[in-house]
């Protein structure tokens, strides 16, 4: 039944964010990218695809940061192009995908705050999407009542921190377990919200949210081993909308090792293959890192939680792709701003692989198309 | 939707509907819901003209749903490949083709309409007309509304999956072409409906409805 009526307020954003998508790299694009000598060649290769002149104006020797910076503000600026553009209920949708965003933006603030960083350099890195008027004034927060009175009231967050507040003070671990209840919150937001969007909508946005929350699952689990967090409080942080709920977040929240995580995911039958070589060796490396941690942080973790990672992402990308075969949904913005986002991923690690030499991880990358 | 809303939706009409008729029944007044005198008693000018503007009303709603539903996939998508703009205009005008069958028809019909004293249109003839009017342009209106849907999203799909990939546009439009046949085929039927019925003509003697009272 959407068919009748979503072309009447949607129908020119999606034919519009169709036609981002056929700006996406594709394979060949990519080989070529890979061939790169330099990043002055990068720039040349990219400057024939959809990214054109987006970096002509920058000054020579280019970072890789800066690329990764410029192609993210043209990710935002096509979002708020869409959003500009966009009635209800896409605005509220759009306004969902950057909630994600400002959840992050949050805790990166925090945490800086909490090491003494400087709060400028912090507001810098905070991703574009997720900024809003009151962000810098996160700063001056010393405590999680403190923050959410002065701050977060306002802010469209503030409903999902309403299982935070029994956290009392600002350390390592409690701004994860914020981070991780704030998303938690979200997601079952969103998916609930997505389900009052109509049935292609809710069928794609399941699917897609309900791998999300499966992924946050298996990585709180995976990273909250050999740290003081308890385990009713990890089953607290599992999302409700995954795949895996319930029974496997139940065997998931008792899990002690990698095995049993491998146990719960046996459910499902496209999470059994995340399993097949991973873990083992990541395991042992990751025991001893601190509980600062929890998630997100993918440096520090192993190499078997590094490959766990990428397929997390490649079966993203897949399913995000999936949305893109179903006309008349919102489900393709949302998975349009996550393939840019992998894609902007995979320029900006081929433009590290550059400049720093490793030509045989150039790779590694996530194909998008 | 809620146990209330279906209740009031559907429910309450219902009940009503049943108690009003019931309480006609048993109170001696059943026959106020005679089918029979009210096809009877009814102006054949009335069938006939309200089936004429169902025709073309439904034919022209199809047409522009189905314009509208392609029309902004096309704008969308032209954004960025404007080269499929020109092609996809044949979809706007498979859209508008259900329009013109609605008008075809529409003018086919009115012909049949002349102007006969009220004394003498009651005839077997000129029912048969006003009948044949109304259910024949209801056919061609309704097929013209599903087609000009058929139609709009078909070709809504077209543009966008032209823009993606031209080699796609021409296996697309075959699915269109087959989903604008649609409303040939009710005006076809419309056309035969009516192929019989003779204008509304004054008879050699009036025969009168024993139910409709002359002034």
């Amino acid at each position: 039944m959407e068919a009748l009526f979503f072309n009447v307020d949607h129908g020119f954003l999606e034919g519009i964010v169709r036609g981002y998508k056929a700006g996406l790299l594709t394979q060949a694009q990519y080989n070529n990218l890979t061939q790169c000598e330099s990043i002055e060649d990068l720039r040349t290769q990219l400057s024939s695809t959809d990214y054109g002149g987006f970096l002509a104006n920058e000054p020579l020797p280019i970072s890789t940061s800066t690329i990764a910076d410029k192609a993210t503000q043209m990710l935002v600026d096509q979002f708020n192009y869409l959003r500009g553009n966009a009635v209800e209920p896409l605005t509220k949708f759009f306004d969902y995908i950057t909630y994600a965003y400002m959840i992050d933006n949050v805790v990166l603030l925090i945490t800086g705050v909490v090491h003494e960083r400087n709060t400028q350099e912090l507001l810098e890195r905070c991703h574009p999407l997720g900024l809003f008027e009151t962000l810098p004034a996160l700063c001056v927060a010393t405590n999680v009542e403190e923050l959410y009175r002065t701050v977060l009231i306002e802010t469209p967050l503030a409903p999902y921190f309403r299982d935070c507040l029994s956290a009392a003070d600002l350390d390592d671990l409690n701004i994860e377990i914020i981070r991780n209840t704030l998303y938690k919150a979200y997601l079952e937001d969103f998916h609930a919200f997505c389900q009052t969007l109509g049935e292609s909508t809710a069928g794609v946005m399941s699917a897609i949210l309900a791998f999300e929350a499966d992924r946050r699952a298996i990585n709180i689990t995976l990273n909250s081993f050999g740290t003081e967090l308890s385990k009713e409080r990890r089953a607290r942080l599992f999302p409700t909308v995954g795949r895996l709920y319930p029974a496997g977040n139940n065997t998931l929240a008792r899990a002690d090792d990698v095995d049993q995580i491998r146990a719960a995911c046996e459910g499902v039958a496209e999470y059994r293959t995340f399993f097949d070589s991973s873990g083992g060796g990541g395991q042992n490396a990751r025991a001893g890192e601190s509980s600062a941690h929890l998630l997100g942080d993918e440096d520090g973790a192993g190499a078997g939680a590094a490959e766990l990672e990428d397929r997390f992402f490649a079966h993203e990308v897949h399913l995000n792709r999936l949305a893109f075969l179903q006309q008349f949904s919102f489900a393709v913005f949302y998975a349009y701003v996550k393939l840019k986002e992998q894609e902007i991923r995979n320029v900006t690690w081929i433009a590290e692989c550059i400049a720093q030499d490793a030509r045989d991880r150039i790779h590694d990358y996530i194909p998008t198309l | 939707m809620g146990l209330y809303t279906s209740y009031y939706a559907y429910g309450l009409p219902l009940f009503v509907t049943i108690v009003i008729g019931l309480y006609l029944l048993f109170t001696g007044s059943g026959e106020a819901f005679n089918v029979g005198r009210f096809l009877e008693e009814t102006s054949p000018y009335a069938w006939a003209s309200v089936g004429i503007g169902m025709c073309i009303g439904l034919s022209v709603l199809g047409a522009g749903w189905g314009i509208f539903i392609t029309g902004s996939s096309i704008l969308g998508g032209g954004v960025r490949a404007p080269r499929i703009r020109t092609k996809n205009l044949i979809s706007i005008i498979f859209c508008e083709v259900v329009a013109i069958y609605g008008v075809i028809i529409g003018i086919v019909y009115s012909s049949r309409m002349t102007n006969v004293p009220d004394t003498l249109l009651y005839t077997p003839n000129n029912y048969y007309t006003g009948f044949a009017l109304f259910w024949g342009g209801l056919t061609v209106g309704a097929c013209n509304l599903l087609c000009g849907i058929c139609v709009g999203v078909t070709g809504s799909t077209a543009a966008l999956a032209d823009a993606a990939d031209p080699d796609l546009f021409v296996k697309i439009l075959v699915v269109e072409v087959f989903g604008s046949i649609l409303g040939l085929f009710g005006l076809i039927v419309g056309l035969l409906i009516v192929a019989r019925a003779d204008e509304f003509a004054a008879p050699a003697a009036a025969v009168v409805s024993p139910f409709v009272t002359l002034h």
